[in-house]
């Protein structure tokens, strides 16, 4: 607070003050897509920027995701740096074939003479009562996809800070906002009253230019029990397991899926020899399985114990028992004691 | 001169005085009805003009007057007003916080209601989230609608679906999706399969002016007019797609009917607010359809009189007082019009009816909380989160399943209480 640069932001206001930088600072940034102009988003992510930059800055798209994807390529390629929003990230499939057969393989199809900078910005997650078609997390099909980064936020600083690093790479960046996480922490109790932003130390965010790189993991908390390995919404609930159960364990906010940080997580593991990945998309085949299998071939020697996974399950996301499905506090802690008391 | 990045024009925003200028409104009765045999070209007119039926005064005029009897008009003004009163309820509901979600179809009652009526049994329906008068046309019961949106143990779609995410296999309405314009190839597949089959079925598909952006609208159109499938594409024009005004899914100086006649399919610009030219549109499409001369794009003139859903605040991107100004009025307030204007009606049997049909619809919202809901009350089974993912469950969700039973005995055990 003493630091007149710095702001108290909820991880809303931080993604709308790094396209504000942005915008200001690089004439070629353009944000697309659908509600995000005038009406400033149905999360309020872009609030009040096409009032300051334009029309022509900011544009309100029609509702397909093809085309405004396939736009912002088109864009791209002739010298803007575009930010898409999808509005949920479950409805990013209509635009999948220009993602996955067009923005991740120009650089690679062209070599190297065509190239498409463009973020995509999109709300994944669930906890707010989502239904099916409001609550996925499907990072692990874009992490999946060589020449995507994939990027996902636990907090207002990473999520300016990564999203300024997402607009000035050369290379297409899928960025997964945690929309549970949007106006505060979430640590995985539905039955507490919900948390603001407010207070938290990875809330006080400097209001100028700043990034954070893309590839980089954060050690949330210092351990020696066990390593936890995850992303997004599920830093704050492991962080609340770990509290709740007393284990001494060492929590690791991967911030970015692609590029990996594996010398951060190896580290850990080394030091640890235990193993949690958590993470709240389905389970099989999801990114989790990267990384237990990336952590086994480098780690083997040092493990202790068989690496654990905590995940949604293998079903889609359900209205009515959004709780049972989701792997909260108890399903996490459950499966750290287990992880702990696990003798070699 | 050089190239401008051209930026639609909203008519009006909040502060400003609402201009419907540039709804092309045709005179009731002035458009003439081809036979449904007619060719795409000789029907091309069709998609610029507005196919109206009930004049200012509540009089049917012209060759469109699908010349209903009293019965047939008031069942019609009975099915919106159901609509309308249950939609009204069900938002209170959501504000209570016994519902977490809702949508209601306010102002659009007729698209849906006429067209229903205007279509055999056994055709199918493939509606999209602000349909909800298609079911109650087609006599879903009001308790199943409302168990659905509880969530709760009579809930057809067993606690997996999002608030109005209806179907009705019974009644042939297809499942309702999240993701917008997905039923419409759908429908026209459906279609398809009918002729394959050499039934007489047609189907129908609807989806706001909004989603006619998606690609599946394009894939649609184009396959109905290849295959010449006996479907109807119904594009409900409310003018507002969220905050969206529908310049931005190009219907600017182009109506969305006129997409049909530059793919090949009949296109038809229709009053949605006219009760009887909804009846009788849906009739010609249908006729047309069954006789194998193929589909109909039909573009449902209407307003999005509410908000999107319950998140949605509209106050902040459209003038409050938009609805009061739309140049097409209210189809339940027109309808009913017409029939005092007959004598079959008055304003005494108006306000009996819309006592009785609150009282129809408290009466079963009190039959369907007693089912439960997600907040108090008896509670579906979590387990059924396996079911149905797959016809029978496979070994690794029977594992997850037994899991999940521990984790709730073990939540249950730590809190005394039943599973968050």
């Amino acid at each position: 607070m003493s630091d007149p640069a710095t702001k108290g932001m909820s991880m809303i206001q931080a993604l709308n003050s790094a396209l504000d930088v942005m915008l200001a600072r690089d004439s070629t940034v353009v944000a697309l897509g659908e509600d995000v102009g005038y009406f400033g988003g149905v999360f309020r992510v872009t609030e009040g920027l096409q009032r300051k930059y334009g029309t022509h800055r900011v544009l309100d798209t029609p509702i397909a995701e093809g085309g405004i994807i396939g736009a912002a390529i088109g864009m791209a390629v002739n010298g803007l740096r575009p930010v898409a929003e999808i509005q949920f990230a479950d409805y990013i499939y209509p635009a999948y074939d220009q993602i996955v057969s067009e923005l991740a393989r120009l650089r690679y199809r062209s070599g190297g003479a065509y190239t498409a900078p463009v973020t995509i910005r999109t709300p994944c997650g669930g906890g707010i009562r989502g239904g099916q078609t409001h609550s996925q997390s499907p990072e692990g099909v874009f992490a999946h996809v060589s020449g995507l980064q994939t990027v996902m936020p636990s907090n207002p600083y990473d999520a300016k800070g990564l999203l300024i690093a997402a607009i000035e790479s050369d290379d297409p960046v899928i960025f997964f906002e945690p929309k549970r996480l949007y106006n505060g922490p979430f640590d995985g109790d539905p039955q507490q009253p919900a948390t603001s932003w407010a207070d938290h130390p990875l809330a006080e965010v400097p209001e100028g230019y700043y990034s954070v790189p893309i590839g980089q993991a954060a050690i949330r908390k210092a351990g020696e029990a066990l390593t936890v390995v995850t992303y997004g919404t599920m830093v704050h609930v492991c962080l609340a397991a770990a509290a709740h159960t007393g284990i001494d364990a060492e929590i690791i906010d991967l911030r970015s899926m692609v590029p990996l940080d594996m010398d951060t997580i190896a580290t850990s593991v080394e030091k640890t020899g235990r193993c949690l990945i958590a993470h709240e998309a389905t389970r099989f085949a999801g990114f989790g399985a990267e990384l237990s299998a990336s952590i086994q071939e480098r780690c083997f020697w040092s493990l202790e114990a068989p690496i654990v996974r905590v995940a949604g399950w293998d079903t889609p996301y359900p209205h009515a028992f959004e709780w049972e499905y989701f792997p909260g506090k108890v399903r996490v802690a459950r499966a750290l004691q287990e992880l702990a008391q696990t003798v070699s | 001169m050089t190239p401008q990045l051209y930026v639609p024009t909203v008519p009006a925003r909040p502060g400003d005085t609402p201009d419907f200028s540039y709804v092309q409104v045709s005179a009731a009765g002035e458009i003439a009805r081809p036979s449904p045999a007619a060719t795409v070209a000789e029907t091309a007119s069709l998609a610029e003009t507005l196919i109206r039926v009930l004049d200012e005064s509540g009089q049917a005029c012209g060759p469109w007057n699908p010349g209903l009897d009293p019965d047939q008009l008031r069942k019609g003004l009975e099915l919106m007003l159901r609509t309308r009163i249950f939609d009204d309820s069900m938002q209170r509901r959501q504000r209570q916080g016994k519902i977490t979600f809702y949508m209601r179809s306010y102002g659009e009652e007729a698209v849906s209601v006429a067209a229903a009526m205007a279509l055999l049994a056994d055709d199918m329906l493939f509606p999209s989230y602000r349909n909800q008068g298609l079911f109650l046309t087609r006599g879903v019961s009001l308790v199943d609608l409302m168990c659905q949106l509880l969530s709760n143990t009579r809930d057809m779609c067993k606690g997996r679906q999002l608030p109005v995410m209806y179907h009705s296999g019974e009644r042939k309405i297809f499942s309702i999706s999240g993701n917008l314009a997905t039923q419409f190839p759908q429908a026209v597949g459906w279609a398809m399969a009918a002729a394959i089959k050499g039934e007489l079925n047609v189907a129908a598909a609807w989806m706001g002016e909004g989603s006619a952006a998606e690609a599946d609208f394009h894939h649609a159109l184009l396959f109905a007019k290849v295959y010449r499938a006996p479907v109807i594409l119904n594009v409900v024009n409310n003018q507002w797609a969220i905050s969206t005004f529908q310049g931005y899914a190009g219907g600017e100086q182009r109506s969305f009917a006129a997409r049909g006649p530059g793919v090949g399919v009949a296109g038809l610009r229709v009053d949605g607010n006219d009760f009887l030219a909804v009846y009788a549109a849906t009739a010609w499409a249908a006729e047309r359809a069954r006789a194998g001369h193929g589909a109909t794009l039909i573009e449902w003139v209407t307003y999005r009189a509410g908000a999107h859903s319950t998140s949605d605040d509209p106050t902040r991107y459209r003038p409050r007082e938009e609805f009061s100004q739309w140049p097409l009025g209210d189809p339940v307030d027109r309808l009913k019009r017409h029939l005092c204007a007959l004598g079959h009606w008055d304003e005494k049997a108006h306000q009996e009816l819309i006592h009785s049909l609150e009282e129809e619809v408290a009466g079963a919202w009190r039959d369907a909380i007693a089912y439960g809901s997600l907040s108090e009350g008896v509670r579906l089974d979590p387990h059924l989160m396996f079911t149905d993912v797959y016809k029978d469950i496979p070994p690794h969700l029977q594992a997850q399943s037994a899991a999940l039973a521990k984790e709730l005995r073990e939540i249950s055990a730590e809190t005394g209480v039943r599973s968050p």
